[in-house]
């Protein structure tokens, strides 16, 4: 380890197990930390002080800011984000975190501290049982019993939640451990016999998938999140084009194909394009290239892709014919499939038809919204940030209506631009999920669209950006209410609306000024582009009270327990 | 239906309840667990008896377990040569004349007496599960005062007939 020489050479203090454990993250080329200090982990916070580390600590103001910043930085860089924080309260602060990452597959390593391994199980203070809370929401997750033990458990950690299909990892450290001088020798080498991921595709496979698409007079492509981890676009594009195959994504999949490419049907499932719906209503072959099948994109399974032979490529086995029968399972990394594909000769196959009829269906069908004389269009305005950033922003959302006219009208060409919380659908995260996309990117614009109700559960985390002067925009989509709740109360309750319109709320410029933050108010259209304009120019943090239109909804829609194929709201 | 899996898991902490929970998690009904040493030493041997609506179930199952880190290897069992045993303990009230005609009844089964009191006994059965549960049948006349069991626990016979073929969720 050369890292541990270089502590040495710094301190001259005796080693503990706390200095153990930040040497092994020097050794995986963590740059920045996510975390918030406490009893159980003053050994590992003393070290980082002392070790003048060549990594970054971010320090939150709440556990769940720092791990949606984790999130952020793993969905941007590619990388895993690494958290640490405190015992009990401090662990469970995270669960919320570890559950969004577990659900969009992303990479994490978080490390809590734990009483001191005399006291556990004696319910002593600030115990929690980590083990147990986060067994059934990690990919994997320790307790590490030995100092020696540390530079192994951490390096299998890494690997775990960075190889075949990523998630979050937790590595609980009992006080005694960070705290014991270190004196025996380190266990470096991790073995993991029952954990080898199937990386390349079945040679079978892949002819039965050559044969089949050879065959199909309407293929199509779905382009899910495994795309962008497996940093397959560029395969993506080619072999789209090669064959003329028209792709549409999924919500987290969205930037793995270029959206503005003319084979882009833009975004599938409950608030997808009519396009891209029927067209997996009426393909003949559907490849699904590391996608989950989610309910949000199927709608009811009786009605998904009834006519289509479904070819599934997914590193994770367990996800094939999950939800829908699968007809050609690859168990495989997506780029080593793409690019098997790619070296394989298929005759190429005419689907100028095809194309024709999604051609009219994008034409005839596209995305509508409503303009309003009064208040900002929510649509309209997610347009402009289009269109002020050059769609070259990285655009991070909460949850909501925001989050689906974000989705709909911010077309990603790149992938890794784009951070949302899917499988879970968390408020709260997309602010905190932009301080570390910020982290992971701190030379491109990084535009955090947000609801009021959202940004209330985090907005703490201001304190960072005034702190580290990090200039992430935030852009509230101020309709006074929960609008996606106040939406399925309008459609399917009769218009009860049932504690989700705020009757008071803060005065966000202010708020933004008190955390020493740029604060601005804008609730007319005609003065939402020369807001954008200086807000993108501006070199620091700022926060945009956008008062927009409330009664107004998604669209369009797939209802609940309703067909991809049955659209609500397809027209005006 | 009924399925037989078998898992060889490496020994480490957590390993069980990860398991347990990932099935409670996903709605798989399990009638029964054993788990134990294996051939290896820090490589245990589980057996589970898992009810199951369908084939999607079952192959959602084994490809479940298949995944969890700790677990190098998942079989199906049940359609295959097998031999698979559990033991029961039946404590059932007898005393004078009855307890001969208990003994009668479970000659047959090779079950033994282990304990016997003043007005009850105790047998002990071992077999596959039907055996054991025809002869629990036998005895409820008789008032079964307590009754436990240890699971199923199993594997394949030395010799399989040639047609089996395994069952193997990574073989796709
Ligand atoms: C932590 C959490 N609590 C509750 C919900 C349920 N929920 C989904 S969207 C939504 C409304 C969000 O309101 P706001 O942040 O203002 O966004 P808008 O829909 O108005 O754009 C709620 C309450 C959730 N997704 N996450
Ligand atoms: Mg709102």
């Amino acid at each position: 380890m050369k890292a541990r020489h270089e502590v040495e050479q710094h301190t001259n203090e005796v080693v503990t197990g706390a200095d153990v454990l930040i040497d092994a993250l020097v050794d995986e080329e963590v740059d920045t930390l996510f975390g918030y200090p406490g009893g159980a982990v003053l050994p590992i916070y003393d070290a980082i002080y002392r070790s003048q580390a060549s990594f970054k600590h971010v320090l939150s103001r709440h556990e769940q800011g720092s791990i949606h910043a984790a999130e952020g930085y793993a969905r941007v860089t590619g990388k895993p984000g690494v958290v640490l924080a405190t015992s009990g309260p401090g662990a469970t602060n995270l669960i919320t975190g570890i559950t969004d990452a577990m659900m969009d597959s992303l990479p994490l390593v978080v490390f809590t501290g734990q009483v001191a391994n005399s006291v556990i199980g004696t319910d002593a203070f600030q115990e929690a049982d980590v083990l147990g809370i986060t067994t059934p929401i990690t990919k994997y997750n320790y307790q590490v019993k030995n100092v020696s033990d540390i530079p192994k458990t951490v390096k299998e950690a890494f690997h775990i939640a960075t190889s075949g299909r990523p998630g979050p990892v937790v590595i609980d450290i009992p006080k005694n451990i960070s705290s014991t001088v270190e004196l025996d020798q380190l266990e470096e080498e991790f073995s993991l016999p029952g954990y080898q991921p199937t990386t390349q595709p079945n040679p079978l496979q892949i002819v039965k998938l050559a044969d089949a698409l050879k065959n199909a007079k309407r293929p199509l492509i779905l382009a899910g999140a495994g795309v962008t981890f497996a940093e397959a676009s560029d395969q993506l594009k080619e072999f789209a084009e090669k064959y003329d195959i028209p792709v549409t994504n999924t919500l987290l999949g969205l930037g793995s194909f270029p959206g503005s490419h003319s084979l882009s049907l833009g975004m599938a499932g409950m608030h997808g394009t009519y396009t891209a719906n029927m067209a997996i209503y009426e393909c003949d072959l559907l490849i699904n290239i590391g996608a989950r099948f989610d309910d949000r994109l199927t709608g009811n399974l009786k009605h998904f892709a009834p006519k289509a032979k479904v070819a599934h490529i997914d590193i994770d086995p367990a996800e094939i014919g999950k939800n829908v029968p699968t007809d050609i399972p690859v168990v495989a990394d997506a780029k080593e499939t793409l690019q098997a594909l790619l070296n394989t000769s298929i005759e190429k196959p005419d689907h100028d038809e095809w194309q024709d009829e999604l051609q009219a269906n994008k034409t005839n069908y596209p995305l509508w919204h409503d303009r309003s004389n009064e208040l900002i269009s929510p649509q309209w305005l997610l347009e402009q940030i289009f269109n002020e950033s050059n769609g070259e922003a990285i655009v991070t959302t909460d949850v909501g209506q925001h989050q689906m006219w974000a989705a709909q009208y911010y077309q990603f060409d790149k992938p890794n631009r784009w951070v949302t919380s899917g499988g879970l659908g968390t408020m709260g995260f997309g602010f905190p999920a932009a301080i570390g996309a910020q982290f992971g990117a701190p030379d491109d614009l990084v535009v955090s669209v947000v609801g009021d109700g959202g940004f209330q559960m985090t907005f703490q985390e201001l304190s960072i950006l005034k702190e580290r002067n990090l200039p992430v925009k935030v852009i509230i989509l101020n309709n006074e209410a929960l609008g996606m709740v106040r939406q399925w109360q309008e459609s399917f309750y009769d218009e009860r609306y049932s504690e989700s319109i705020f009757s008071s709320q803060p005065d966000f410029v202010k708020l933004a000024e008190s955390y020493g933050v740029r604060g601005l108010k804008v609730d007319k259209e005609e003065d939402v582009v020369e807001m954008l304009q200086d807000v993108f120019a501006y070199d620091g943090p700022v926060v945009v009270d956008c008062r927009v239109v409330q009664q107004t909804s998604v669209y369009p829609m797939i209802a609940p327990g309703k067909g991809i194929h049955e659209m609500i709201g397809v027209t005006k | 239906m009924k399925r037989i899996i078998t898992a060889t898991v490496q020994n480490r902490g957590g390993v069980l309840n990860r398991i347990t929970g990932m099935l409670h998690k996903r709605q798989f009904n399990i009638e029964s667990i054993s788990v134990g040493a294996s051939e290896t030493e820090g490589v245990s041997k589980m057996t589970f008896v898992i009810d199951v609506s369908d084939n999607q179930s079952l192959e959602q199952l084994t490809k479940q377990l298949n995944k969890q880190i700790d677990v190098l290897k998942v079989s199906d069992i049940t359609d295959k040569a097998i031999v698979a045993r559990e033991l029961a303990l039946i404590k059932v009230t007898g005393s004078g004349q009855l307890r001969s005609e208990i003994q009668g009844i479970i000659a047959p089964f090779r079950a033994s007496i282990i304990d016997v009191s003043k007005e009850s006994l105790t047998i002990q059965v071992t077999g596959k599960p039907d055996k054991v549960e025809a002869l629990i049948t036998l005895l409820k006349p008789y008032g079964i005062k307590e009754l436990t069991k240890t699971g199923v626990t199993s594997f394949l016979r030395g010799q399989q007939p040639k047609q089996v073929t395994e069952l193997n969720s990574y073989s796709i």
